[in-house]
């Protein structure tokens, strides 16, 4: 039977299992929202703004192992989805975007709603196609599932012109597709495995620096035993927590710009680095100039090649899925493992662990004025750790990374690479649907909540019971920050004038809004709202506007070159 | 250091800028750019003269094999290979120059194509720097247009780029 290619469109969501799509239709995808409304195995979500769309579908991909799915119309739809696209390309978040276009006879004509959309999202997606042929659409579909979710994930596009969904064409979905030029699957080079093996047993400063590549591997539990065998220290980057327990004793925290102390020393002292899933990033590493305090030898570990020596010379790259190459290491570890320098090991752990004693995190606990550190650590305690946090960007990030205790992959979705405010209100909503029945808060400032505050409306038609932790300082905390460490306290713009009254505006969504202003109030606040199971909360916490984040390593600096408090 | 890099791509519409916006966005420089389709119409190959460090040119290449309509990337500086640009020029002629003209491309071993009563047009080929000699023996004086494909590349012998 011939089918539209509206129909056709959701019959290959449906066959991908698709269940939540976020969107928000408009002129060029009347059709396929046509369609969508007659069908109910794909629920579609319709959110406020298509940044938001595009953020829902991340958040749901992030905390599940899912590809999220958003549609967006033409024009300015998908320029609004264009943050939420290099959010999740910059983090290598497997989704597939559905636009709508103008008719393929009004392409090239400046036409209404009409904008180059191929052209527009080509450095931010992992592939993108228009599709001009109906006939193709099936398979063009096929093929954007198969490359977000495959290799090293990405946001992959489909435009659809408007003619193309009312065309006919007969259905088939493909159970496969093969592409001469795209090959995923990469074979695991034992030889190299082997050599970083040698190198590792030979370590007497060993230390295992783990990326969001873990988290995209599913690869924690191979990462856990690596460290548990070895006794090495492991740290995460703010993209890879959660990939270690951080409760565990061999972690040493997270590490970079405002990682800890003991694990930014250890990466400059030790003697064999193993990078898994990470790509030694400016935020990470700072200046490469000034990485390393001695001789060093590195393994890295990741599927894409053109992560290895980008920004850091390595010795000993192995390309492959995390899982796969650290299964294979394990298993040659394991035989040769009393070779191990065990009295370098210790003196190495206490060499770190002095570093530990810096107590690096340490902040007033006793002032009279809300610490934004004390919020986390209570939301960690009454949450159990077990929450799904979501966060927005700036100061409130970095608390919720550092004082949050992630013992779980996927719990802890940022915007780690393109650093968007407005991500962690629309994330969370992503979250809660595709882990219903779960706690889930965002983490954000009044700064970053506002850029997307309009999908309290969404949460409102959903129900979405999220919790909002805003930690309120009256600041763009993080520019602030900059500027008293940088610009000699000149606080250009950066104040958060006429703010609105964050209580009254969630009760005017329907929500249930509290202010929170002394430090003794916090905890029995964040019990109150997270004892409303059916209700969104947003917790508006006056927090001390002169809370600075540390550590510290300034921008083009080295890692031990650490601000500490 | 000066790197000539032959790609096999899909035929597709967009190709060519995916690998020219890849160039910009990365901050990589072009020197030439040539692109047609090969004897497989399917097939595109491109020849991109590109100027950088090792360490760069070894990022362009992954950068390259990471773009998914990209079938196959080749270095043909890591080993021997043959290039040739074909350059059209257009001269200015007089009674004073005519004799020189026709001497220096025969010396080069060009063609005059086109020959009007003030002007040749003058077809050569060869390698970059040898058309570039040219233009300076002839002097730019005289010079009223020249038109450069820029270098296309392939390697010698077993050396081949094939899907």
């Amino acid at each position: 039977m011939e089918l539209t290619g509206a129909e056709i469109t959701i019959r290959c969501l449906q066959a991908e299992g698709v269940d939540h799509i976020f969107g928000y239709p408009g002129g060029a995808v009347l059709f396929i929202y046509d369609e969508l409304c007659k069908q109910n195995k794909v629920k579609h979500i319709l959110v406020r703004h298509e940044q938001a769309a595009v953020h829902a579908a991340d958040g749901y991909a992030r905390s599940s192992r899912k590809t999220g799915v958003a549609l967006v119309t033409s024009g300015p739809g998908v320029t609004n989805a264009v943050t939420g696209i290099a959010t999740a390309y910059m983090d290598s978040i497997p989704m597939v975007i559905i636009s709508g276009q103008v008719p393929t006879y009004a392409i090239g004509l400046d036409a209404f709603q009409e904008v180059d959309t191929v052209g527009i999202t080509r450095p931010c997606v992992k592939h993108n196609f228009l599709v001009k042929d109906i006939t193709e659409l099936a398979t063009t579909i096929k093929k954007a599932f198969y490359i977000a979710s495959t290799g090293r994930p990405g946001p992959v596009l489909v435009d659809i012109p408007k003619d193309i969904s009312q065309q006919k064409t007969e259905f088939s979905y493909p159970d496969s597709v093969f592409m001469r030029s795209y090959d995923p699957i990469i074979k695991v080079s034992l030889e190299q495995v082997k050599k970083a093996a040698q190198l590792i047993l030979g370590a007497k400063r060993p230390m295992i620096y783990a990326g969001g590549g873990v988290i995209l591997s599913n690869a924690s539990t191979q990462l856990i035993n690596l460290v548990q065998i070895m006794g090495f220290p492991c740290t995460n980057t703010l993209m890879g927590l959660g990939g270690y327990p951080a409760t565990d004793k061999f972690f040493v925290g997270m590490l970079g710009m405002h990682g800890t102390y003991e694990a930014n020393m250890a990466m400059q002292d030790c003697d064999v680095l193993i990078a898994i899933g990470a790509r030694f990033d400016d935020r990470v590493i700072g200046n490469p100039k000034h990485f390393s305090n001695n001789e060093r030898k590195i393994v890295h570990i990741d599927i894409d090649p053109s992560s290895i020596s980008k920004r850091v010379k390595v010795d000993v790259p192995i390309i492959g899925d995390i899982s796969d190459v650290l299964d294979d290491l394990i298993r040659l570890l394991r035989i040769d493992k009393e070779k191990l320098d065990l009295i370098a090991l210790r003196a190495w752990w206490t060499q770190i662990n002095l570093w530990r004693e810096r107590d690096c995190l340490k902040y007033d606990r006793a002032s009279t004025i809300i610490k934004p550190q004390m919020v986390i650590e209570r939301l960690y305690e009454i949450t159990k750790g077990d929450a799904f946090i979501t966060s927005d960007v700036g100061q409130h990030q970095m608390w919720a990374a550092q004082f949050y205790k992630f013992d779980k992959p996927r719990r802890w979705i940022n915007s780690g690479g393109l650093g968007t405010m407005g991500f962690g209100l629309p994330a969370a909503m992503g979250v809660q649907f595709v882990n219903p029945g779960s706690t889930v808060a965002c983490v954000t400032g009044e700064a970053s909540i506002q850029m997307c505050i309009q999908e309290l409306s969404t949460c409102k038609q959903y129900n979405l019971p999220l919790k909002i932790i805003n930690l309120n300082n009256r600041y763009m905390g993080m520019v602030r920050q900059w500027q008293e460490f940088f610009h000699g306290n000149r606080y250009a713009e950066s104040y958060m004038d006429a703010l609105p009254d964050f209580v009254k505006l969630a009760e005017s969504y329907g929500h249930v809004g509290m202010k929170i202003e002394s430090p003794g109030d916090i905890e029995s606040a964040l019990r109150e709202a997270f004892k409303l199971k059916n209700r969104l909360v947003f917790m508006d916490f006056i927090t001390d506007q002169t809370e600075n984040v540390f550590p510290m390593i300034p921008g083009g600096k080295g890692l031990s070159e650490m601000i500490l408090v | 250091m000066r790197h000539i890099i032959s790609l096999l791509i899909e035929n597709e519409a967009g190709g060519l800028s995916r690998v020219a916006g890849l160039f910009s966005a990365r901050g990589y420089n072009i020197e030439s750019l040539t692109v047609a389709p090969t004897e497989d119409s399917t097939l595109s190959r491109m020849t991109i003269v590109t100027i950088g460090s090792d360490d760069v040119v070894e990022q362009i290449i992954k950068q390259l094999n990471k773009l998914i309509d990209v079938i196959k990337v080749l270095n043909l500086s890591d080993g021997d290979h043959i290039e040739y640009e074909l350059m059209l020029v257009k001269i200015h002629v007089t009674d004073k120059n005519r004799e020189v003209i026709k001497h220096t491309t025969d010396t080069f071993s060009g063609h005059i194509v086109d020959t009007t009563d003030i002007s040749y047009t003058i077809k050569l080929t060869g390698t970059t720097s040898k058309l570039d000699t040219f233009i300076n023996t002839i002097g730019h004086s005289s010079i009223l247009e020249t038109v450069r494909t820029g270098a296309s590349g392939i390697g010698r012998g077993e050396r081949t780029l094939k899907v």
